[in-house]
């Protein structure tokens, strides 16, 4: 067993685990911070997405004992003081989601994105990859958000959402 | 040809306003989704739980002759390790009868773990019980089985020669003809004769497959991943030899569905039974292969279309069969000609359904089955007849559109398939589409344009619904139907607030629990008009009670006022300008709340209640032919050096009768377009034809449709309501799917000038 310190939605936590342990299943097994999600548990679905220092990274092919010392935000974390994040209130106004099992994961990920964005970042679609402002088109949303998989289907209500929000 | 005679329309529409049916309310559910608030099954936190995992099977057919647990049982933390050796027994699954509904319950007829038979390759065979999912998962690893291998026959394709008659009942009926097809399609001036294949498919709902179970006593608590709380509570009850009425069943969140969480699966069953056996709060979370390896997909497809016409297009004939497979565990019959009997007035028709039956597990209803893969084969023969015939494929559906049921002649309650194809064709720009293949460029793309003809059958089960309105002017409507992500609490919501006049935030609904009055499955699309029914005729029955409750008052300026006179509005009941609020009724009666219930929950109830259902359901379908249907437009762009295809615009125009929610309605339309795509372009469960294996057990080798894969997609509707229907409304769930396939398909073939009869469209096919 091996104990870690990680800071959770910018609350200390210290875990005793196994080192064998996701960074999934500590968050959702030991910390009970079950809206990160399980779809595949190999990193093929997105559903388990958090960021770290504000990276986003498939929660499930992590190993908690790697993220000792680290900052990690989980969608429970989201929102601010009493007021959901924008991209929150986006997803229901546009309805991007409907079961909601791959919600929280969609949402981190969108967040994460739009920072790799704001920095710089080109994707695959990309016309030119030195471009440093690149227009956040509807295809390099869709291109940048294509690790998260929805079957119910909602993409075009979170690109609107992703596209909306980013426009603010 | 005997013709039922119509009796005139009774509609069961309310007077209600209409003040939130038909606006675009955002979902209700939404906060706590995107929170991520709202726990699942697998979610629900129990002090002392302890988490089970599968093992499997590794051959298709065959008796276990040992199975080894010692080094399983000897990792740290393991509580138990569950074989056919040690598992307490459990009745097998109840038989099939063709009038219960309910008797479908099971997904299988294997009495998983009370037997040494394996049916299947990966049917479980043992359950590891841990403290930890790690400790339950790595000695999960550990078991080892042999086996005496018995002979299998697990090859789709290879056992096809041999099909038999599909078995046909009432629910589900199969095949059908009228006159001499064969000989009026030898005889046709104009013909085609195509074979189109289509794989196996699995839903993939991105939640697994999950139970968390907890005894005591004899009494049992199932938080389930369930589209039917109902099924699995009568089917556990069953298993287990104990009382239906101590076990409740609660799904209030399911990680969607599509037919894959319908029945009730080993899953379920295991995690039940590790729990009576341990003592413990027990709980599963499928693995991703472990959703493959026990819950059944869509039956692959081999299907033959052919069709005859004269010149002018006249459908002389229209030939539709399957052959689709079976478990010889169990499995649904594929209606896989459904469409094809509603479809165009051909003079002569012949459709017939065949099954071979594999030692594979048991397939399953998916999204729309019969149409979803049926529309793909029979609207891709129409477009090639329209080749043929050198006729627009939109004007060649025109010319074949009935009048009534092709087959049987009976009255459709409602068809507006003209209206969608013109309304689609104008906002699509159909006229721009080049009627030859193969000629229209942008840059290395090859553009092309198709379209198809969606459909999917409506009907109704039976639901039994309480409303309440309290002294605080609240309004709680409750109900076990199940939601997973239609938006069906949002409808329901808005339904009772028109009904009752009431404001849609002052309505609750309660759904997702057998503790609840029971309600049907989420299956068929028929979840809303079922709920609805019974909701909107509960809130007639509480307008009543609470006319009634305020004459009793001389007092009240509803004193005199008779029940047909009345609107229901501002929270009240008014005739006129006079009226008083159901608050001001109740406070004066000194009365907390007054409740309104439809349907009985007990056993003669029930099935006086059954009975009824069932009478009332073949009644309608001798009267009606009831539908949702569409037509779905798509522009597909086909690299010409890759085979590459991109979908590029979508439009469906769809008549679905009365749209509740504006928003959830097109989220859900927009939801089987995109798994329509999946199936055109890349789902394919790979099965291995000597062992019976799914080889592409995991989201990495299934491919569904990715964010990259779907352009904006745009819906419309006709908004006409059906006579036939509670508030005019069809169901939406399915109607999505189907054509998107053969749309796509036809598409390809103008950008390319090539015909694609084996699903799914991958680039290789086109090279």
């Amino acid at each position: 067993m091996v104990d870690i310190r990680m800071r959770v939605n910018g609350v200390e936590e210290k875990v005793d685990l196994s080192p064998q342990v996701s960074l999934l299943d500590a968050l959702r097994g030991e910390l009970g911070l079950t809206g990160t999600k399980k779809g595949c548990d190999q990193g093929a679905c997105g559903a388990c997405t958090v960021l770290v220092d504000g990276e986003r990274i498939n929660s499930c092919l992590a190993l908690a004992v790697q993220y000792d010392d680290r900052d990690i935000t989980t969608v429970e974390g989201l929102a601010g003081e009493g007021e959901a994040h924008p991209l929150q209130k986006a997803f229901i106004r546009n309805d991007g989601l409907q079961c909601g099992y791959c919600t929280s994961g969609q949402l981190c990920s969108a967040v994460g994105m739009l920072a790799e964005h704001e920095a710089g970042a080109p994707s695959a679609v990309t016309e030119h990859l030195c471009a440093t402002d690149v227009e956040l088109s509807e295809d390099e949303i869709r291109e940048r958000m294509s690790g998260n998989l929805c079957r119910c289907g909602a993409y075009n209500g979170i690109v609107a959402s992703i596209k909306e929000v980013a426009a603010s | 040809m005997t013709q039922v005679q119509n009796p005139p329309v009774t509609t069961t529409t309310t007077t209600a306003a209409g003040k939130y049916v038909g606006q675009a309310v955002d979902r209700v559910d939404g906060a706590v989704k995107t929170t991520g608030e709202a726990r699942f099954a697998a979610e629900v936190p129990y002090a002392n739980v302890a988490h089970a995992a599968l093992v499997h099977s590794t051959v298709s057919r065959g008796r276990i002759t040992a199975v080894d647990t010692t080094a399983a049982a000897a990792v740290e933390g393991v509580i138990s390790v569950i074989t056919h050796e040690n598992a307490v027994r459990m009745r097998p699954p109840s038989k099939v009868s063709p009038i219960d509904i309910d008797s479908m319950a099971s997904g299988t007829t294997v009495n998983y773990l009370n037997t040494d038979q394996v049916s299947w390759n990966g049917q479980p065979i043992a359950v590891v019980v841990a403290e930890t999912p790690h400790a339950a998962h790595e000695a999960a690893g550990l078991v080892r089985a042999t086996y005496e291998v018995q002979p299998s026959t697990v090859d789709f394709k290879a056992e096809a020669p041999n099909a038999e008659p599909q078995p046909s009942s009432l629910i589900l009926p199969s095949g059908g003809s009228k006159g001499d097809a064969e000989a009026a399609l030898a005889a046709a001036p104009v013909s085609v004769d195509l074979r189109f294949t289509t794989p196996m498919h699995h839903h993939n709902a991105i939640e697994p497959h999950a139970t968390t179970a907890v005894w005591d006593g004899d009494r049992l608590t199932v938080h389930e991943a369930s589209q039917s709380v109902v099924w699995v509570r009568k089917h556990l009850a069953h298993k287990f030899s104990v009382p239906a009425e101590g076990i409740r069943v609660i799904a209030p969140f399911v990680g969607g569905g599509f037919g894959g969480k319908a029945n009730v699966w080993a899953g379920t069953i295991l995690t039940v039974l590790a729990a009576r056996m341990t003592g413990r709060p027990v709980r599963m979370l499928l693995t991703r292969e472990g959703v493959y390896r026990t819950v059944g997909g869509r039956t692959p497809t081999i299907q033959r279309v052919a069709l005859g016409a004269r010149s002018d297009g006249h459908l002389t004939s229209l030939i539709h069969t399957s052959v689709s497979q079976l478990g010889r565990v169990g499995g649904m019959a594929e209606p896989v000609t459904s469409q094809s009997s509603h479809l165009y007035a051909a003079d002569n028709l012949l459709l017939k359904q065949e099954i071979v039956k594999l030692d594979q597990i048991a397939n399953t209803s998916m999204r729309a089955p019969g149409e979803a893969i049926g529309t793909y084969a029979i609207e891709v023969a129409i477009d090639e007849l329209a080749a043929e015939l050198g006729m627009d494929p939109i004007e060649l559906r025109m010319v074949n559109e009935p009048e009534t049921d092709p087959l049987h002649g009976r009255k459709f309650s409602h068809r507006m398939l003209r209206e969608a194809y013109a309304r689609g064709a104008e906002r699509f720009g159909w006229a721009n589409r080049s009627p030859e293949p193969g000629v229209t460029r942008d840059g290395r793309w090859l553009v092309g344009m198709g379209v198809a003809t969606a459909y999917h059958p409506s009907f109704q089960l039976r639901a039994n619904v309480t409303v309440r309105v309290s002294v605080d002017g609240g309004v709680l409507v409750r109900c076990g139907f199940q939601e997973m992500g239609m938006g069906g609490a949002t409808a329901q919501a808005q339904i009772a607030a028109d009904a009752l006049g009431v404001p849609f935030e002052s309505v609750r609904v309660e759904y997702g629990d057998t503790a609840l009055p029971l309600a049907p499955m989420a299956g068929g699309s028929a979840q809303t008009a079922s709920v609805a029914t019974s909701l909107l005729a509960a809130c007639e029955k509480l307008k009543k009670s609470m006319l009634e409750l305020a004459k009793k008052s001389s007092e009240s300026p509803l004193r005199g006022a008779r029940a047909a006179d009345l609107s229901a509005r501002d929270g009240g009941l008014f005739h006129g300008g006079r009226g008083e609020t159901y608050a001001s009724i109740l406070a004066r009666a000194g009365i907390p709340s007054v409740d309104a219930a439809i349907g009985s929950e007990t056993r003669l109830g029930d099935l006086v209640g059954n009975m009824r259902f069932m009478s009332k359901f073949l009644m309608d379908r001798r009267r009606w032919v009831k539908a949702a249907c569409g037509a779905q437009f798509c522009e597909v762009r086909v690299d010409a050096d890759t085979g590459e295809v991109r979908v590029s615009r979508w439009l469906g125009v769809f008549d679905v009768g009365t749209v509740i929610n504006a928003k959830t309605a097109t989220s859900q339309l927009k939801g089987g377009i995109v798994m329509g795509i999946g199936a055109a372009l890349s789902e394919e469960s790979l099965v291995d034809p000597r062992h019976g294996r799914v080889m592409n057990p995991s989201l990495a080798e299934y491919h569904l449709p990715v964010h990259a894969d779907v352009p904006r997609i745009d819906v419309e509707y006709l908004d006409v309501p059906d006579p036939t229907m509670p508030l005019g409304l069809l169901g939406i769930g399915e109607v999505g799917i189907t054509g998107v396939a053969g749309a796509i398909a036809n598409a390809v073939h103008n950008a390319t000038g090539k015909r694609v009869r084996d699903l799914p469209i991958t680039l290789d096919k086109l090279l």
